[in-house]
């Protein structure tokens, strides 16, 4: 049985549209494998525990499995985005142990144990994280696809502290696409919380 | 992605006994896991060695230890490396994305596949591959492949930006197995293809790489790495130097010089070092050097343009570091 639909009953106690897609994936999944692939035999799977957005999680996976795919199919996170989906857009860039990766190149089994921050964590309850309301201010976004990556990576960023002049600041969001072509207003907004 | 056995070795003699022919070790995953997914790798079990106390910085007798299993970002950010070594910091530093320099490790960089796309594609014919199915890039889409140390079945690129500087600084590998230790100049552990592409270096798949060393050179505080490519980040190099230059009184003493993007393996420049070395640092001398840069080259159809720019790469790598004077 699987944790997100659970998850859904014991907080909402009713049948949500995300949550019935994320149920229908799930079970999707299951019978197809990850990315269309033929299933795993059952005895190779394996135990991940995940603290993802402060709460732990328990999971039985394929070890093929992303941590991208852990989140937004698995644990119905679906704010992480799936662009390229082999670690050249950082669309599904997320924070582990505080520091950003790709979530795309990451096997949910190699990370068991860690933590995990999504864009889903990112803010202090209703308040916006400070990139989060700088990306609002600036309009640093178009079409929103990126803008999940744009800021995680953007966060990261400014607490590794690699924000001196605005050359710096687009060399350290390099592994960002906007296909929109936002840079403009998203270094403006970097630069606006770094001070 | 092809299915495969996922074990986690709790300790390095776990890993060395568990591996074999068809294992792959894994460490930060981003050329593993994105090889596997287009299945050109396709091991049937993973040891996971992410958690290995195969850490480490230091200096042990003025050699530079750094431990494989440390992540690209780490490396590019520390003191002593920054100070010593400016090379390796910045060649780290040019590399990939933020987010790939955190999870990618020293180890993984030395070790990653070329990105040829023809090596890439399983729809096509590769030697490196596949050996003895071809190789389409030698007439084909050749633009950003090698100029040097080609044959007649491959001509891919060696895309570790820091191999390069580690070349330039004749820096080791330390390989582990069951059977012991040993440890291989990097220069002599990455084959040239030849009539065997497929067998890319001195490492057996029994064998797990757990540090680089790094001899003491006090002048590599007078290093850089330049990169030149299609975009000014995230991208591979289409000519690279990394230089070192041992300056006194207006004289180069010695100099340390390696190319990348322009070879199949790591290129060190011996004869344009030896023109710099005993020679005035200004331009000309620059300039008579550098026309060494690309002795041999073999340009395929579309990187005709090669030699040129390496040999400006160069010029311009001797005037950030030694001036114009």
């Amino acid at each position: 049985m699987d944790e997100t639909r659970q998850a859904d009953q014991a907080v909402g106690g009713g049948v949500t549209r995300r949550g019935l897609l994320a149920g229908t994936a799930v079970a999707a999944g299951a019978a197809a494998g990850p990315a269309g692939t033929t299933a795993a035999p059952a005895d190779r799977a394996v135990d991940v525990t995940l603290t993802v957005n402060g709460r732990a999680k328990s999971l039985r996976l394929d070890p093929r499995v992303t941590l991208l795919d852990t989140l937004r199919d698995r644990l119905g996170l679906t704010g992480t985005k799936k662009g390229c989906d082999r670690g050249q857009c950082g669309a599904c860039t997320v924070h582990v142990d505080g520091r950003r990766v790709l979530s795309c190149l990451t096997l949910a089994a190699s990370v068991s144990g860690r933590r995990v921050t999504t864009i889903e964590g990112l803010a202090d309850g209703g308040r916006l994280h400070p990139v989060q309301q700088a990306f609002v201010d600036c309009d640093g976004f178009q079409c929103g696809f990126c803008t999940p990556g744009q800021i995680m990576s953007a966060a990261a960023l400014v607490t590794e502290g690699h924000t001196g002049s605005d050359h710096e600041i687009r060399e350290y969001m390099s592994g960002n696409i906007c296909r929109c072509g936002a840079y403009p207003n998203i270094v403006a907004a970097v630069r606006a919380v770094a001070g | 992605m092809r299915p495969f056995a996922f074990e986690t070795p709790a300790s390095l003699d776990e890993a060395l006994r568990r591996a074999g022919d068809d294992t792959q070790f894994l460490a930060g995953g981003t050329t593993l896991v994105d090889l596997m997914k287009l299945e050109v790798m396709t091991p049937s079990r993973l040891l996971d060695i992410g958690r290995l106390p195969l850490r480490g910085i230091r200096v042990h007798g003025h050699t530079l230890h750094i431990g494989a299993g440390e992540r690209m970002s780490d490396v590019a950010g520390h003191d002593l490396v920054v100070r010593s070594f400016p090379v390796i910091a910045e060649a780290l530093r040019l590399s990939a994305s933020p987010q790939v320099r955190n999870m990618a490790t020293i180890g993984g960089n030395l070790l990653q596949r070329t990105r040829c796309g023809y090596f890439r594609d399983t729809a096509t014919p590769c030697n490196k591959r596949d050996p003895g199915s071809g190789c389409p890039a030698i007439h084909g889409e050749n633009r950003t492949h090698a100029i040097l140390g080609t044959s007649d079945d491959c001509a891919a690129t060696h895309p570790s930006d820091l191999a390069v500087a580690l070349v330039a600084l004749d820096a080791s590998v330390h390989l582990a197995s069951r059977d012991g230790t040993r440890r291989v100049r990097l220069a002599d552990f990455y084959h040239l293809p030849g009539r065997t592409p497929h067998v890319e270096h001195d490492r057996s798949p029994g064998e797990l790489m757990t540090a680089v060393t790094v001899p003491a050179l006090p002048w590599a505080r007078r290093s850089t790495y330049v990169k030149v490519r299609d975009r000014s980040s995230y991208e591979f190099a289409l000519t690279s130097v990394a230089l070192a230059l041992d300056l006194h009184g207006g004289t180069i003493r010695a100099a340390r010089v390696a190319a990348g993007g322009v070879a199949t393996r790591p290129w060190r420049l011996s004869a344009v070092e030896r023109a710099l070395t005993g020679r005035p640092a200004r331009l000309e001398t620059y300039e008579v050097a550098a026309a060494h840069a690309a002795e041999g080259a073999r340009p395929l159809t579309h990187n005709g343009f090669k030699p040129e720019l390496l040999r400006r790469t160069v010029v311009r790598a001797l005037v950030e570091l030694g001036g114009r004077a």
